[in-house]
């Protein structure tokens, strides 16, 4: 007999399992499966630094959130309706973000007096076994052992069976929220398509999962999330780096420069290398340095040489690059130096999210040495704001410096995604000879935004050379005299101060033009900031939200637009750093939320903060 | 004729490679001796000067750019090499060269240097080896023999010191030669040869630094001792040495032997051949590598000790994305953005 389907407006649910357990996978795949429904959703994966942490310890837990909805949303969700927990150490890390009543699907296997022991229960306590879990809705499953028996005719090791209990769960999952399995099985052979017997496996655990929620009944209801109310379009679904790859190959395609990617392995920027290495037709080179210094001044050496010059790293990488950054900044040519920040100091979280290399971004480097700073809000926003970057580098002559966080980067959303012929074409002009009444070659000659011409070697009659020691003014040989020096650190502010004219200004996301609260934001908290304003602006609060793309220089208006409020509030994932400049600059008493946990701030934590502010 | 083609089918002279820029080295230093040669050969190569780049890092070497009326790139330490692989890279039709030295390219930058060499940019390293740390005014260098005397170290200097010529074997170098700044014939040939080369050439220069080192190669560059202290490598020529030409090199068994021509029973035929392509012998001769004082010690070689062809870093990335738009077809942006699955609203 079959069980009703129930539509809900709204679901959390959170995948947690130990880190070889194929959590991720399971996520990601529940994850396109709701996108291919027309749901609206954000995700947010967050695993363990360790490849394989110790088995069955806490941490060693990793966990996939997604929040699906037929509303417009704008995160992962602060809590979660449903938690899947492949082990006693996955329940014991997630539970306190279930909301009561929540519903809590555990695989019993993950809960033997081992499990228990390295979750680190009491001797004796076993959570499913005592009232602690009174409250939610629990389901126990033995997943290992019904995964066994779906695959049991299947020739290979337990082990190997074992490692389909994912797809049971996904199966499972599948059936309790309605869907179809297409889009699983298609991925699955494509994965596994040259090995059979995984292949079979995996889709018989899918199936069997399935099929357990359609003949036991465990749940009285199943649920469906129908399509979300967005704006017309054809989308698709994507993640912050997968977006960036992409807005830097639209961007080399709309500047006709051919791109080049110096870069070394670093998490979480790695993926921007393994998309963009996956798409050489495009002509984009990728190239996989002995180190992140090779990999930025590779890019400029590309970049010297005509090409569209990116490296790619995190925090530890960037620092790594200043040097290399100061030098692109006195050679004025264009480069696009992105940082996937994680959390610092030195190997700090790798694998977790913060925002704390903005002040490294605005003045980690030696000498007077500025630089454009880019950031992106959303991960589909990277790939317009690394569009931007690239713009701006190009146009002006500069190296930029481009922020996401390992938040924005691996999580998904659906995407709206541009045509290519919507994308604004990005003007390039080498110079390709000299002019009219122009006896030399003058490299250092400014035009009207005091950018300098680009000459590439092989144009003849323009040879000249450039370097690293301060520039005499206009011919770019090597001076040392004072009065120039002082003109030439002017100059250089000057050009970076005056791409304000050629960006929009300041628009608020949301809220009164004046009013008692501004939250201004830059980065990954927009979502978050944006849902808490809007639940106060509900609540007829006076609160308005602007969010920043561009942090160097910021937008001509934002000075005024700072003081049309009573109070500033800053949230940022970092000690404090947009607030520090944007104090400096504008003497605004700006108010700083702060948290430091290597997790996204939450809308709650948000809406605590803004009413404490409203009184 | 149009005006570029006449402009082309003018020869050009060494001082067409001059800038207007005045030569800040020491008087008496080495470089203005490579300055010259460089300077010289480049005409006969027959590239044009806008083809031409010089790339270079931080020393007193590293100023070579400014010289030089080609387009050029005085970087940051040490870097030279990776901002070259780069360009390289993204401009193959290019003729890069690298001008570093024993601090830039051994110290600072070494980490680059043997990556370089091992992915074979078709490029050119000149190594500048003074074994001194000249523009900062005289510490010992990775290449200094141990306990030298310096700012640096009144007690004498503690670390062994690098074989350049080994170390870029090691790091699987395709063309390794030696010359120094006192023998500008011989300069020249190593510069042609370096540049005919496709793939890294690898080329050390002995160069006196007169302020700071001052001799440190005088045993072989010297009237008085350089026959016997060198050994001049030729292709398919035993290797014979001496004031005299008395003296040669033989293979006893697995190691290499000192002959006397005159006394020995040993005469030329006996002698071991040198042989570019042969990475063994190349190996054994980057190891001629002996304290010239030292009792029964080997001459120093210069010349080609090893050149030997293989693909480029450069081509083999041209060609895989050649193979890349052949299998996919050339990347079309539309598709990319949509990927295969999508959804429509409304």
């Amino acid at each position: 007999m079959s069980v009703p389907v129930q539509i809900v407006e709204d679901v959390v649910i959170k995948f947690a399992g130990d880190s070889g357990d194929g959590m991720q996978l399971t996520g990601s795949q529940f994850t396109n499966n709701s996108a291919l429904i027309g749901n609206d959703l954000s995700t947010f994966p967050d695993f363990p630094a360790e490849i394989r942490a110790p088995q069955g310890t806490v941490p060693g837990v990793s966990g996939f959130q997604l929040h699906f909805s037929s509303n417009k949303i704008y995160t992962p969700g602060d809590n979660c309706d449903v938690l899947v927990a492949m082990n006693a150490a996955a329940l014991k890390v997630n539970l306190k973000a279930l909301k009561p009543g929540g519903i809590i699907i555990v695989d019993t296997d993950g809960f033997d007096t081992k499990n228990l022991r390295l979750a680190n229960y009491a001797d004796g306590v076993n959570p499913l076994e005592n009232d602690s879990l009174r409250g939610y809705d629990v389901h126990k499953m033995d997943i290992t052992k019904l995964t066994r028996e779906a695959l049991k005719e299947i020739q290979m090791g337990v082990k190997e069976k074992d490692r389909a209990k994912n797809m049971f769960v996904l199966g499972f999952l599948y059936w309790l929220y309605d869907r179809d399995l297409t889009s699983t099985f298609s991925f699955l052979h494509d994965k596994f398509g040259k090995r059979a017997e995984i292949l079979e496996s995996n889709i018989k655990a899918l199936q069997a999962g399935y099929n357990y929620g359609d003949t036991t009944e465990a749940f009285t209801s199943r649920y469906k999330v129908e399509k979300a109310k967005l704006p017309a379009g054809v989308y698709r679904n994507i993640t912050g780096n997968v977006a960036l790859a992409y807005g830097l190959i639209a961007a080399a395609e709309k500047s006709s420069l051919p791109m080049f990617l110096g870069t070394y392995p670093i998490t979480p920027a790695s993926d921007i290398l393994h998309e963009l290495s996956r798409h050489k037709n495009f002509g984009v080179r990728t190239f996989q340095a002995e180190d992140e210094i090779a990999a930025i001044t590779a890019a400029i050496g590309a970049a010297y040489g005509g090409s569209l010059g990116v490296t790619t790293t995190s925090g530890p990488g960037m620092a790594l690059k200043a040097e290399a950054m100061g030098l692109a900044v006195m050679l004025e040519i264009p480069l696009v130096i992105v940082d996937i920040q994680r959390g610092g100091p030195s190997t700090g979280l790798p694998t977790k999210t913060e925002q704390s290399d903005l002040l490294q971004a605005y003045y980690g480097r030696n000498g007077e040495c500025p630089m454009p700073v880019i950031s992106a809000s959303t991960p589909s926003d990277c790939f317009e704001a690394v569009y931007e970057a690239v713009r701006i580098a190009v146009e002006h002559m500069t190296p930029v410096i481009f922020l996401s966080d390992g938040y924005i980067a691996n999580g998904a959303e659906p995407w709206r995604f541009p045509k290519s012929a919507d994308l604004k074409t990005i003007s390039v002009t080498f110079k390709k000879e000299l002019a009219e009444g122009e006896a030399k070659y003058l490299p250092y000659k400014r035009d009207e935004k005091l950018v300098r011409p680009w000459a590439v070697p092989g144009t003849p009659g323009l040879e000249h050379r450039i370097g690293g020691l301060e520039k005499e003014d206009v011919t770019g040989n090597i001076s040392y005299d004072p009065d120039n020096h002082q003109h030439m650190v002017k100059t250089r502010e000057a050009k970076v101060e005056m791409i304000a004219d050629h960006i929009p200004v300041q628009t608020l996301d949301s809220g009164p033009e004046s009013g008692d609260v501004l939250v201004l934001g830059w980065g990954s908290t927009y979502g978050a900031i944006k849902s808490a304003v809007m639940e106060l602006q509900a609540q007829g609060k006076s609160v308005a939200h602007a969010h920043l793309r561009h942090i160097r220089p910021f937008p001509r208006n934002l000075g005024d637009m700072l003081r049309s409020y009573k109070h500033v509030l800053i949230p940022e994932i970092n000690n404090g750093q947009l607030i520090k400049i944007i104090r400096d600059k504008y003497l605004v008493d700006a108010i700083a939320f702060n948290k430091i946990k290597g997790t996204p701030i939450t809308r709650t934590e948000l809406v605590t903060a803004i009413g404490e502010l409203l009184g | 004729m149009s005006d570029a083609v006449t402009a082309a089918a003018t020869p050009l002279s060494a001082k067409d490679f001059a800038t207007d820029q005045e030569v800040r080295w020491c008087p008496g230093c080495g470089d203005y001796s490579i300055l010259k040669q460089v300077q010289t050969i480049l005409p006969q190569t027959g590239i044009p000067r806008e083809q031409i780049v010089i790339i270079s890092g931080i020393g007193c070497s590293s100023r070579f750019p400014y010289y030089m009326n080609t387009y050029g790139m005085h970087s940051i330490h040490g870097r030279a090499t990776a901002i070259a692989s780069g360009l390289k890279a993204t401009r193959p039709e290019l003729s890069v060269w690298i001008v570093t030295g024993d601090g830039d390219g051994l110290s600072i930058g070494g980490n680059h240097t043997i990556h370089l060499l091992r992915r074979n940019f078709d490029v050119n390293i000149l190594l500048f080896n003074n074994q001194i740390y000249g523009l900062t005014k005289g510490q010992y260098s990775p290449t200094s023999e141990v306990h030298k005397v310096t700012k640096s170290t009144p007690a004498g200097s503690l670390d062994h010191p690098f074989n350049p010529m080994a170390l870029a074997m090691g790091a699987e170098g395709t063309f390794l030669a030696r010359s120094m700044d006192r023998d500008p014939k011989h300069l020249q040939q190593m510069l042609l040869r370096a540049n005919a080369h496709h793939g890294a050439s690898f080329l050390e220069i002995y160069q006196n630094c007169n302020i700071f080192n001052d001799g440190a190669f005088e045993i072989f560059t010297e009237k008085g001792t350089r026959a016997a202290e060198t050994l001049v490598l030729e292709q398919g020529k035993p290797l014979i040495y001496g004031t005299a030409k008395d003296k040669g090199i033989r293979m006893d068994g697995y190691k290499p032997q000192l002959v006397d021509l005159n006394a020995g029973g040993y005469s030329a035929d006996d002698l071991w051949i040198h042989d570019e392509a042969d990475m063994y012998k190349a190996q054994m001769i980057t190891r001629f590598f002996d304290d010239p004082t030292a009792e029964g010690h080997f001459p120093r070689p210069f010349g080609v000790f090893y050149a030997k062809e293989r693909s480029t870093y450069e081509d083999d990335m041209q060609l895989q994305i050649q193979e890349m738009v052949a299998t996919k077809g050339k990347g079309n942006l539309d598709k990319l953005l949509s990927g295969k699955e999508t959804w429509t609203i409304g």
